[in-house]
């Protein structure tokens, strides 16, 4: 019974970490595009930089 | 295309859409401010479709100048683009010659969409909920028992209220709704169970009861949100992929002003007596009258009309015709919303034909279902109560009927089905508006077609080119190449231009033809009374005063012959139909001739030509009063009325704007196939979505029975749960595997062409 006093908590606690990341990951637009994630991981890391975001 | 290279079609293969640039003019109308002089352009490219396509773009749009970033969404086909400064950069262009053909959409105003984020979120707290629950549940049912099983049943009550609260709002308030306007559906028996299974655990937890149904009431919500989640997704997608096509109506117009300045204005705020500027290529905006300029007009869109007619000063014009030759000077004669188009939106709305009355199939059974449901329940607790006195006990069983008999599989089950169906459906490039719209096109007995735009492409062919001497055939298709006339596009594309032949000062007359010099002598080709002046006092020529000539000197040296070409497969298609006991039927506002020609051709039981937009509607209406169930396919502006009279619609991606959102599928390939393709796979969806519902009824008639006596305990209830809800998942992925029917055959050769789609769309 004592054991269960802090492992619910415990358990509960990392559920809702859980969910809290997914959530946080929905909110900043992660799922938008998902086919693109996928191919943009091919794309050069340098040269991509410079493509996503070009200031003057 | 600079990538993954030739036939690299898509899902989203487009049939080549009027190929009209969006001018700066109108790209800048369809931005939207971001404040501090930075503006956002979203563009649909549907021919993106990998990480050297994503590279390229972004590449070449971000070194245009004022462009301050570029970026492409692979999933919706869509690039945005945000720039400063008054002028818009050459992104259109820019992308063609890159070689992607990119369309202007419609802005939204809300970008994101709110309805999924939230039932995503919903989705993942009910998941979160129901799996935190059933764990503690599991201990409970092996042998938890005294203070513990309290505890445990305590903290599955606290973890169970942000569950209800959250994600069982969206079922609350679709049930308050429904049960405000007098109807039932299928969210009042969820609503109802949900609420008294979880008030009847919190008081057996805080009398130390042992049953507690937290885990059946928030699994419950769990299952049925991922089959509405499923359901929005595909309905969501279908509409960007509908509304991504390009636009065909005109975004604006060039005004000129009494004192020579132009300005251009959008459509809303162009009045009657103002002068308009339209350029070859350029959509007419509103009705009008022509002031100055002569040139070929393409009706076909909104008359069903295949052959260009040529005007002239004072001849009226109806907005959404293509002006393809010469500019011309109008004056509008009716503001937008009193033009063609908005006499079209009006027939439309007052055509709302039986969808307007179609209940769905889960709404029509959910009405016979949710009253007997509770009806049993609350015969049970009377039973119990007569028998035994106890409410308690009667109360616990009646809520365990409930429970047991909560829709789920019901909930689960059709949405599934359509949502397979769809996924089908939209790997041949068809997209499905809603649900409702395949167990509509089930039903339908009999087919009616438009004639031109649809059956046909609404583009001429030549059709004698073998008669035709190859050298005459190749300075044709040299001169033709100078124009944008349909007649000069078949031409041109049926001969390979050579570009030998060194034409000095080639002129359009605009409603006549071409004119050419080359070496002393003059070419023409156009018109047979303009080209042959030499011959005009001879004969008429076989194919009449209008027919089409190349003349050398005003001599007569070739004739061509066109033919509206058949859309790909037409006859397959309408055979098809035939053998699954359809009747097909034409409808169209050409001319009787032509439209026997094409009747005869492809067979159709029946045609009637000459139809103004309010003749189909009445031809359908009076059929749907014979008791058909009538699938209208259409694609012009003047089909759009009888697209909403219809009991259910199909346009082809080539249709007017408004002709594609009134129609309930949308196919964005050549092939007529797609017709008898949806029937077929609605069909079987009916069948699928009958089965799963005959399922259901026979868990209830099982499962009922014991909650009856009292028999079900939380442990019961769940693991028949989710074993009604497995087995309708199984049934309806039956669809995806095999495709029973005369179809199959047809369907299979396409197989590998279809792999290839989804390995390069994934």
């Amino acid at each position: 019974m004592t054991t269960l006093v802090y492992l619910i908590p415990v358990a509960l606690f990392l559920g809702a970490l859980g969910l809290s990341g997914f959530l946080w990951a929905l909110r900043s637009g992660q799922y938008e595009d998902l086919d693109g994630a996928a191919e943009r991981i091919l794309i050069d890391s340098d040269e991509g930089a410079e493509n996503a975001t070009r200031s003057k | 295309m600079s990538c993954c290279a030739p036939g690299a079609e898509m899902a989203l293969d487009l049939v080549g859409p009027a190929s009209i640039l969006p001018s700066s003019q109108e790209v800048r109308l369809a931005s939207r401010s971001l404040g501090d002089d930075l503006h956002q352009t979203d563009l649909s490219v549907p021919m993106v479709h990998c990480g050297a396509c994503i590279q390229t773009i972004e590449t070449a749009l971000g070194k245009l100048d004022r462009v301050e970033a570029a970026r492409v969404n692979l999933s919706t086909k869509r690039v945005s683009v945000q720039w400063r400064g008054g002028e818009v950069p050459p992104l259109v262009a820019v992308l063609g010659r890159l070689g992607y053909q990119a369309h202007l959409f419609e802005a939204d105003t809300d970008a994101k969409d709110k309805t999924l984020s939230e039932l995503i979120r919903a989705v993942a707290v009910a998941g979160f909920a129901a799996g935190n629950i059933m764990l503690l549940s599991v201990s409970v049912w092996s042998g938890a028992d005294g203070a513990t099983r309290d505890l445990f049943h305590w903290v599955s009550a606290l973890i169970a209220i942000p569950a209800l609260a959250f994600a069982g709002g969206i079922f609350f308030r679709s049930a308050w709704n429904a049960l405000r306007h007098g109807r039932m559906n299928m969210d009042v028996p969820i609503a109802v169970g949900v609420s008294l299974a979880y008030a009847m655990s919190l008081y057996e937890t805080i009398t130390h009861g042992d049953h507690a149904y937290f885990d059946a009431s928030v699994s419950l919500l769990f299952f049925l949100l991922i089959g509405r989640t499923l359901d929005h997704v595909m309905r969501e997608r279908a509409r960007t992929a509908v509304k991504s096509l390009s636009q065909l109506a005109a975004r604006g117009a060039m005004v000129l002003r009494g004192d020579g300045a132009r300005d251009y204005l959008p459509v809303g705020e162009i009045e009657p007596e103002m002068q308009l500027l339209i350029a070859a290529g350029e959509r007419i905006p509103v009705d009008g009258k022509i002031a100055r300029g002569t040139s070929d007009v393409d009706c076909s869109l909104v008359s069903g009309e295949s052959t260009p007619r040529s005007v002239a000063p004072e001849d009226t014009v109806q907005a959404g015709v293509l002006n393809l030759t010469g500019s011309l000077t109008i004056e509008a004669t009716a503001a937008a919303k009193d033009s063609f188009l908005a006499e079209m939106v009006r027939l439309m709305e007052a055509a709302e034909g039986g969808r307007a009355h179609y209940r769905r199939i889960a709404d029509r059974v959910s009405a016979l279902y949710a009253p007997v449901v509770h009806l049993t329940a609350f015969v049970t607790f009377l039973g119990w109560m007569v028998a035994t006195g106890d409410w308690h006990r009667a109360m616990t069983i009646a809520i365990a009927v409930l429970i047991i008999t909560c829709p789920c599989a019901l909930g689960l089950a059709v949405p599934i089905v359509q949502v397979v169906a769809a996924r089908r459906l939209f790997e041949h490039g068809i997209m499905v508006k809603d649900g409702s719209a395949m167990e509509r096109l089930a039903a339908v007995d009999m087919a009616v077609f438009d004639k031109t735009g649809t059956l046909t492409l609404g583009q001429p062919r030549l059709v004698n080119a073998s008669s035709i001497d190859a050298a005459m055939l190749a300075i044709a298709a040299d001169l033709a190449a100078h124009s944008r006339h349909p007649y000069s596009k078949a031409i041109s594309g049926f001969a390979v231009s050579s570009s030998q032949h060194k034409f000095d000062a080639v002129t359009e007359h605009p409603g006549f033809g071409i004119e050419a010099t080359a070496a002393g002598s003059i070419w023409r080709l156009g018109r047979r009374g303009w080209a042959g002046w030499k011959a005009r006092t001879g004969r008429e020529g076989k194919h009449g005063y209008g027919g089409t000539v190349l003349t050398k000197n005003g001599m007569i040296v070739a004739s061509f012959v066109f033919e509206d070409a058949l859309r790909v497969d037409t006859k397959v298609a309408i055979d098809q139909l035939h053998n699954a006991g359809m009747r097909v039927e034409m409808l169209s506002g050409d001319t009787a001739k032509a439209c026997a020609e094409v009747a005869d051709v492809l067979s159709v039981d029946d045609f009637v030509p000459c139809l103004l937009p309010s003749g189909k509607v009445e031809r359908i209406e009076s059929l749907s009063r014979d008791g058909h169930k009538v699938l209208m396919v259409g694609d012009g502006l003047n089909d759009t009325p009888a697209l909403s009279a219809a009991h259910v619609s199909i346009a082809p991606a080539t249709a007017a704007d408004i002709g594609r959102n009134a129609a309930d599928f949308v196919f964005l390939r050549e092939s007529l196939l797609a017709v008898p393709l949806a029937m077929n796979v609605s069909r079987n969806a009916g069948n699928l979505i009958r089965q799963n519902i005959a399922i259901a009824i026979v868990y209830n008639a099982v499962a009922v029975p014991i909650a009856i006596l009292g028999q079900v305990t939380p442990l019961i209830a769940a693991i028949a749960m989710s074993a009604s809800s497995l087995l309708v998942i199984g049934n309806a992925m039956r669809l995806r595997s095999s495709m029973p029917g005369s179809l199959a055959k047809e369907v299979r050769p396409s197989k590998r062409s279809e792999i290839n789609e989804l390995a390069q769309s994934s």
